[in-house]
């Protein structure tokens, strides 16, 4: 049997569930992996929220009798985690951290999957000179490393938390245009989009109602994953001393303000980092996941040539930096 | 294959008997092949007719141990050179796999590896069964391309498959499968992505080589006119289970099971002009839903109470047919 | 193979010549380069005299002319930290960091191909869905965090390896190419499992079976070939990105290379030395993009002829 056969028997199989779509909660219990990942995340997101509004000035509150407090049961629920060379509690110094991360890594990403997607799914749509231009300067942009821009504008202009946006927001942008371009390329000859077209419905239509809404899902995943990736950049400039700048505290400044006393105090060090793990971790695995509930929709990818379906592996190759 | 004989020609080249194939799906498994029995001599062809879906291309791929690992057989017997493939371990099985069983597909372009040269292509069956060089291999391999038709074949031996039009990828595919005298090949619908003047030359060249090297062949199709130009006996298979099965020439003239007669009288040969197309109503069950009588009930036009309680069973009805349907003396006298 | 080279190389050069015009610009973005170039807290005069000995009072194509010509000529002028030529510093560290990329993408592509081969082999597998969410995790740990716990672990409380310098035996190589292999490692594991996959599920793959080929020749035969493809641009690109994590292990683990040079001189403002390395590194992924497009061509024949667009 060719394989486009054995894979249309389950598809049959699955017939009646596709009309009448899973919740994705089910689907999202079903990988108990994913399930908690979801769950790391929401509580990532509530803290970063409203943590704030528990730990008033704790984060920024020195207290120099306290300094490098270990981690206790006994000093209260800021002690929980200890204490750092200033003797500001660890816990809160986590949750500010969380915010100011998340208000880095969230709009960098938004912003760069709405311009990115809106330029890709145009440039994709018409094809022609307006996509070889853009997919050059997606080229031209992802060609360097992003860490390497970012070093070199930071230099220019002072890091700020709305610069560090703005690089990461740029540099990140060619990641959604691409996915959105390819999308956008495939549909584009396809029949429902041909019939739209000759019944005289102009282009921005045709992309907002035919085409956005099926390039959504697999966009959507690759925002996942590249939250991920802006939340190490971010962190990672901070660790270097050119992101986030004191007295504001994100997580990957904690673990270089903790460097130094990684002999005596492990804890300033290592709890930061686990948590920028354990959501980066969450991150990639409820991507996976997506990529997978989101499979009816995609499964017209099948049909494709190899060479494009190349493209739908574990990462897509614009995902690596 | 050294160790057994090619079988005489009384003996079946290939015998299938009670071949169960399960799939398993998202919603659990389901039979994708249920108890298919054929059998095919040498210089003999058999045609697998059906639908798409009804379960002949895997019936063709658990005979040549191809499935995928979602599918897997759960009963009968592929019994070829009087040894059941089966029952093989996967290196007794390689053994076989080539000299003896031999497939050809659909898509061409696809089944040859686009980044090796298609010299080298055809050759590797000599390589991996005759221990050739790879020179030696070659030479076979641009004998073969000289004998399927393909122009200037030292040449073309160097190039890539996607620099050969559909119907020249198609003659070596056949070349590759024909290049070790296999007791046995298998053509799951070998000419369905050609042209129909491609598809022609290919089932010509098809036949010249069958009779060249007497081989059996099994053609899996859905085309009846294929079927008749050139099988000796046919099975016509509905939703995983042979439902008929007989020489082509009697079945096709007095079909025994309301279905073949469905499929047979949506030929538009004598349609006549201005009245509709008969056709078989409905869609084939989906395989997690089979029935538990007749498969066919939904769509059988002579349906009756017994169809729906009793799934009949394949029975021989004389002269070497026979069908799978309580009512099939009616069809005769129809 | 000759008209898709030079294809090749012109569309590369686009972004190179793309990085040498932003820095010219970018320096001048923001009014005065001289700011750039001397401390803050420098005079008036000072500044006066700087500007003029650099040129920085022409006008602006003047200025480009000048930086062309020597970019050109390598001469990007000397550190005010050191007062050594910019080049020169680059070149010396130049290699470093080039050793400790080629040791680590040599690891990362060998184990990711052993390792995401066995997990296609199977898919679902228990190896597979090991490899699979090891891989996730390797590419999602932050570097250097990875870095600092390896000192804490290895070098503080085990003292079984040293936590900074390039002085000893293969020991100091240890913890480097480990951080710097991590998320390298966990990418292309997926990616190679990826291809795998749907290279074995391939018909080509079913044909060299019905051949009676073994798993061996289906695997290294058939299917890896075929499977290169995406490995090799998505190597490429991570080869790119190991300067982000170069920056990181140079300066935890003290070695003199590239990342380091470029933190130190943005920490301590020493713009001719950054511009220089910058550039330097362009060049390096310019040629690095060659290089990829070279192996596809190698290994697909469809991309030899296709001449891209």
């Amino acid at each position: 049997m060719t394989t486009a056969e054995t894979s249309a028997a389950p598809a049959e199989d699955t017939a009646p569930a596709r009309n009448r779509p899973p919740r994705w909660w089910l689907l999202l219990g079903r990988d108990r992996a994913a399930a908690v990942a979801a769950v790391v995340l929401t509580s990532v997101v509530l803290v970063a929220l409203f943590g704030r509004l528990f730990i008033g000035d704790r984060a920024q509150r020195q207290d120099l009798d306290a300094s490098l407090r270990p981690p206790s049961l006994g000093d209260g629920v800021y002690g929980l985690l200890g204490t750092d060379v200033l003797g500001r509690s660890v816990l809160a110094r986590l949750i500010d951290a969380a915010a100011t991360t998340l208000s880095v890594a969230v709009p960098a990403v938004l912003c760069s999957l709405l311009i990115g997607s809106a330029v890709g799914l145009w440039a994709g749509y018409h094809g022609g000179r307006r996509e070889s231009v853009a997919m050059r300067v997606a080229d031209v942009i992802l060609s360097f490393p992003s860490l390497l821009i970012a070093v070199v504008v930071l230099y220019v202009l002072s890091p700020s938390a709305l610069n560090i946006v703005l690089i990461l927001a740029v540099a990140r942008i060619p990641v959604y245009l691409r996915t959105s371009r390819a999308e956008a390329a495939e549909l584009r000859s396809r029949l429902f989009v041909d019939a739209a077209r000759t019944f005289g419905t102009p282009g921005r239509h045709i992309i907002h109602r035919h085409i956005l809404p099926i390039a959504l899902p697999t966009l959507l995943t690759v925002a996942t994953l590249d939250f991920c990736f802006v939340m190490l950049t971010e962190s990672s400039l901070s660790f270097l001393g050119i992101g986030i700048q004191p007295p504001d505290v994100s997580w990957g400044l904690m673990v270089a303000q903790g460097r130094q006393y990684l002999q005596t105090a492990w804890w300033i060090t290592v709890l930061p980092g686990l948590a920028i793990v354990l959501t980066t971790v969450s991150a990639t695995v409820l991507a996976a996941w997506a990529r997978i509930a989101t499979d009816p929709a995609q499964r017209w990818r099948l049909t494709l040539p190899r060479k494009r379906r190349g493209a739908s592996a574990a990462v897509p190759p614009e995902m690596t930096p | 294959m050294t160790t057994t004989p090619a079988p005489p020609a009384t003996e079946p080249a290939l015998a299938v008997e009670g071949l169960c194939v399960d799939l398993s799906t998202v919603s659990g498994t389901v039979r994708a092949v249920d108890g298919v029995s054929f059998s095919v001599r040498r210089g003999r062809t058999l045609a697998l007719l059906g639908e798409s879906g009804c379960g002949k291309s895997m019936t063709a791929l658990s005979v040549v141990g191809l499935l995928d690992p979602a599918a897997e057989v759960t009963a009968g017997a592929v019994r070829v050179r009087g040894q059941d493939t089966l029952r093989m371990s996967a290196a007794e099985r390689r053994k076989l796999a080539g000299p003896v069983l031999s497939i050809v597909f659909q898509d061409a372009l696809t089944a040859l590896n686009p980044v090796q040269p298609v010299g080298r292509q055809i050759g590797e069956p000599f390589r991996i069964h005759r221990g050739l060089s790879r020179r030696q291999a070659e030479e076979k391999a641009i004998e073969l391309m000289t004998r399927v038709g393909i122009p200037e074949p030292r040449q073309r031996a160097k190039s890539y498959p996607h620099q050969f039009s559909g119907g020249m990828r198609q003659r070596l595919l056949i070349a590759m499968a024909v290049a070790l005298d296999p007791d046995v090949l298998i053509a799951d619908e070998p000419t369905t992505a050609l042209d129909v003047t491609v598809q022609a030359q290919i089932m010509r060249l098809l036949r010249d080589l069958q009779h060249e090297r007497d081989m059996a062949v099994v053609l899996i199709t859905h085309d009846l006119a294929v079927v008749a130009q050139r099988a000796d006996d046919v099975v016509v298979m509905y939703a995983g289970t042979v439902v008929e099965q007989g020489p082509v020439h009697d079945v096709f003239t007095s079909p025994r099971h309301p279905y073949t007669r469905g499929l047979l009288d949506s030929v538009p040969e004598d349609a006549e002009r201005g009245r509709p197309l008969p056709a078989v109503p409905g869609s084939p069950p989906e395989l997690s839903a089979v029935p538990p009588g007749c498969v066919f009930q939904a769509r059988c036009p002579m349906v009756r109470e017994r169809c729906v309680r009793e799934r009949p069973s394949l029975r021989g009805t004389g002269d070497g047919r026979s069908a799978a349907c309580h009512f099939s003396e009616e069809l005769d006298r129809a | 193979m000759v008209p898709f080279l030079r294809k090749r190389i012109l569309s590369s050069a686009v972004p190179l010549v793309c990085v040498v015009l932003g820095v010219f610009f970018l320096a001048r973005m923001t009014g005065n380069p001289v700011d750039l170039y001397l401390p803050l807290s420098a005079t008036a005069e000072q500044r006066a005299e700087f500007s003029a000995a650099q040129g920085f009072d022409l006008s602006v194509p003047a200025q480009l002319w000048n930086y062309l010509v020597d970019a050109a000529q390598l001469d990007f002028g000397t550190s005010l930290r050191t007062g050594q030529s910019a080049t020169e510093m680059v070149f010396d560290a130049f290699p470093v960091t080039l050793q400790l990329a080629g040791v680590t993408m040599l690891l990362a592509i060998t184990g990711a191909v052993l390792i995401g081969s066995l997990a296609a082999y199977r898919p679902n597998s228990a190896v597979d869905r090991i490899a699979s969410l090891l891989s996730m995790t390797a590419a999602s740990i932050p570097d250097f965090w990875f870095a600092v716990m390896g000192v804490l672990v290895f070098g503080v409380s085990l003292a079984w390896l040293p936590t900074s310098g390039t002085l000893g035996g293969p020991e100091v190589w240890v913890l480097p190419v480990a951080t710097l292999l991590i998320r390298p490692f966990g990418v292309l594991v997926q990616v190679v499992r990826g291809s795998m996959v749907s290279a074995l599920s391939a018909p080509y793959v079913k044909i060299a079976r019905s051949k009676g080929a073994t798993p061996r020749r289906v695997i290294f035969g058939h299917a890896l070939r075929n499977a290169v493809t995406p490995v090799l641009t998505v190597a490429g690109d991570l080869t790119v990105g190991l300067v982000n994590g170069a920056v990181i292990v140079e300066t935890i683990f003290g070695w003199p290379g590239i990342g380091k040079l470029m933190i130190d001189s943005i920490l301590q403002r020493d713009f001719a030395v950054l511009q220089a390395a910058v550039l330097l590194t362009a060049v390096t992924i310019f040629a690095l993009n060659i290089l990829v497009d070279v192996c596809h061509a190698l290994t697909d024949p469809r991309v030899r002829q296709a001449v891209p667009a």
